[in-house]
């Protein structure tokens, strides 16, 4: 209260003599106040900045040993062998295999769900089913893991037509995996998709029955083109959800380097080589210490990429009404 | 609609009338393969509407059921062992809510403090705010195991040097989790119409006070939802954990910051690596346990977040 009419007398005193709009008094609490709120803010850079630094200082590090073109061009992975081998391909097959039959089941099913919550669910059945697909994004990765290994594996195993791609799948697969990675980022694609079909405006809709399109026309040819910003964000979100999975394909992908995009055998993905060999006590400054953090880094740029990708796609394809 | 249904003159009634069958015999005369695509396509979508909540429920039928045999009164009451008779969740639990609450002591004021700079305090074409604001973008796309290194290099070792303790873990999970909490702050504030500031600012009160006293408390339920998201991620994250050490024989219960940690999520991890069938149940089961506590809070975030939607 007294601050407030120190304020007050004096903005008028120097109303008086010329105005003036700045505050009256000096104000330092309000500067500290500042300064704390940016370094909150400032808080992001200092992380990405740290995350770039532990990543590129081991890095660096292991380019001196091993030559770019060894690690990225060659096929054999067994950094933990004597002799080593750094040959990254296997488990960038290995990653880019299991997110592919991920994005396979994921894809068309999410996309699916959205199209039926925006363009045909009821508004009761909508506002029932929306949160409870919310809800399942919640889900833990952990429980997907055991989820692929007790019960999509099994499965799989027993309805697998005789030697379809190359017989059933073993205890560890890909296919299991990837499956099971689907299923968890379904929710992110039906939920994001949603968004982006709700958002485009009945007009566009109602113009197109007039003309005597089908409710599966007008969802095609209408309502998907108009929300194809953030679809396609959608998707490149779910796609570095699925390279970056590491539960999952620890538990159920096996961890066999294997340069093969085959969905039944065991592969290795580069998170799943991470986590079983970091585990805390891998010495700092060993060459297998540096080689996780390669890789590591590997990961780090390519889903920095599809991120920027992400933010190029939705800013090309936005479409603006009103 | 109402308007044409009202009878006037009878000349028009049979216009309406007449205009009404044209339609609906143009309607009509769609090509039979596009009343038959018009149809697949609605089965179509309804399935995979089905195969995503059915996929979903078998997760969690799949995990009670796995599970039955080992839902005991010792599941939670028992501590780490290396028989399954003996083996319950009970020092995961506590090393989850110690790591648990430093998160929280952690997101909610840097959290919050950064989602009221990039709103109230920065400019939005600022060289500061928009170079934070990509950041935060990107930042919330790093895979979860990268985090972990960081928390290897730089929090366990290096800068900071606190060894694999449950204030590692919660640094580490906090940094996870903070853009999930800028970003839900930032919407959060900026639902709350200018009038308020507006009104606030032309009182007198400064821009803290109007942030202080009028901003943030409108926006309070907005913020909760994110926080409690976020704490849900925090509690269901494995992978950034593994990397920090993640002392999974941890015989006894974490008992403060610089003590070392189990969690729930690693504990079960463990079980379900070993062979023995008793121990996949007791994972089964710590599955469950995990899954109702990460859908009871998502559920009351997103509660929170329908019922306080449109509040202006």
């Amino acid at each position: 209260m007294a601050s407030r009419d120190i304020a007050a007398s004096g903005s008028r005193a120097s109303v008086e003599s010329r105005p003036r709009l700045g505050a009256a008094s000096p104000r330092h609490g309000e500067k500290v106040i500042y300064l704390l709120l940016a370094a909150c803010a400032v808080l992001s850079v200092v992380t990405t900045t740290a995350i770039v630094i532990s990543l590129v200082v081991p890095s660096i590090e292991f380019f001196d040993e091993v030559s770019i073109a060894t690690f990225l061009f060659t096929t054999d992975w067994g950094p933990t062998f004597t002799p080593p081998t750094f040959g990254v391909l296997p488990i960038v097959v290995g990653t880019l295999g299991v997110t592919l039959w991920a994005m396979l089941f994921a894809v068309p099913v999410g996309l699916g769900a959205a199209v039926y919550l925006s363009e045909y669910a009821g508004r009761r059945t909508r506002k029932i089913v929306k949160p409870i697909l919310e809800i399942l994004a919640g889900v833990p990765t952990i429980a997907f893991g055991f989820f692929a290994l007790k019960f999509i594996t099994p499965t799989l195993q027993d309805v697998w037509p005789g030697h379809f791609l190359g017989g059933p799948p073993l205890i560890f697969s890909a296919l299991a995996a990837g499956l099971a990675i689907g299923l968890m980022i379904v929710p992110i694609i039906a939920s994001i998709s949603e968004d982006a079909m709700s958002a485009v405006p009945h007009g566009l809709r109602e113009g197109a029955y007039a003309l005597g399109a089908t409710k599966a026309r007008v969802a095609t040819r209408v309502v998907f083109p108009a929300a194809l910003s953030g679809i396609v964000a959608s998707i490149i979100l779910a796609i570095s959800r699925a390279v970056g999975e590491t539960m999952i394909v620890l538990l159920a992908a096996g961890n066999t380097p294997n340069l093969t995009f085959s969905p039944v055998e065991s592969i290795q993905t580069m998170t799943a080589f991470i986590g079983t060999t970091a585990t805390g006590d891998i010495p700092t400054g060993s060459v297998i210490y540096k080689t996780v953090f390669a890789v590591a880094l590997l990961l780090f740029v390519m889903t920095l990429l599809m991120n920027l990708l992400s933010i190029r796609l939705v800013r090309r394809f936005r479409e603006v009404y009103e | 609609m109402s308007r044409l249904d009202e009878p006037r003159t009878a000349r028009t009634q049979v216009a309406v009338a007449g205009a009404r069958a044209v339609t609906a015999e143009m309607l009509s005369d769609q090509p039979r393969r596009a009343v038959i695509r018009n149809a697949l396509f609605a089965s179509l979508v309804f399935l995979a509407i089905a195969i995503a909540l059915l996929g979903l429920l078998a997760l969690i039928a799949d995990s009670i059921v796995k599970g039955w045999s080992a839902f005991t009164p010792e599941l939670l009451t028992n501590g780490t062992s290396s028989f399954p008779a003996n083996a319950g969740l009970h020092s995961a639990i506590i090393g989850t809510l110690w790591i648990i609450g430093f998160v929280v002591l952690l997101i909610v004021p840097i959290g919050v403090g950064a989602a009221v700079f990039l709103e109230e305090y920065s400019n939005r074409d600022s060289r500061l705010g928009r170079l934070v604001e990509v950041n935060i973008q990107n930042l919330a796309a790093v895979p979860s195991i990268i985090y972990g290194l960081l928390g290897l290099a730089f929090i366990a070792r290096g800068t900071f040097d606190l060894g694999f303790v449950v204030l590692t873990a919660s640094m580490t999970l906090a940094l996870l989790v903070l853009p999930t909490v800028i970003l839900a702050g930032r919407e959060a504030i900026r639902a709350v119409p200018p009038s308020i500031r507006e009104g606030s600012l032309a009182l007198g009160a400064t821009r803290w006070q109007t942030t202080r006293h009028q901003v943030l408390p409108a926006a309070i339920p907005g913020i909760a939802t994110g926080v409690i998201l976020a704490v849900s991620r925090a509690i269901g994250e494995t992978a950034p954990l593994i990397p920090l050490g993640a002392a999974t024989f941890v015989t006894y219960d974490p008992n403060g910051p610089f003590s070392e940690f189990t969690a729930m999520p690693l504990q079960i991890f463990s079980w379900v690596k070993q062979s023995q069938p008793e121990f996949q149940a007791l994972a089964a089961a710590g599955i469950v346990v995990l899954l109702a506590l990460l859908l009871a809070l998502n559920s009351f975030a997103i509660v929170l977040r329908n019922r306080y939607e449109q509040r202006w």
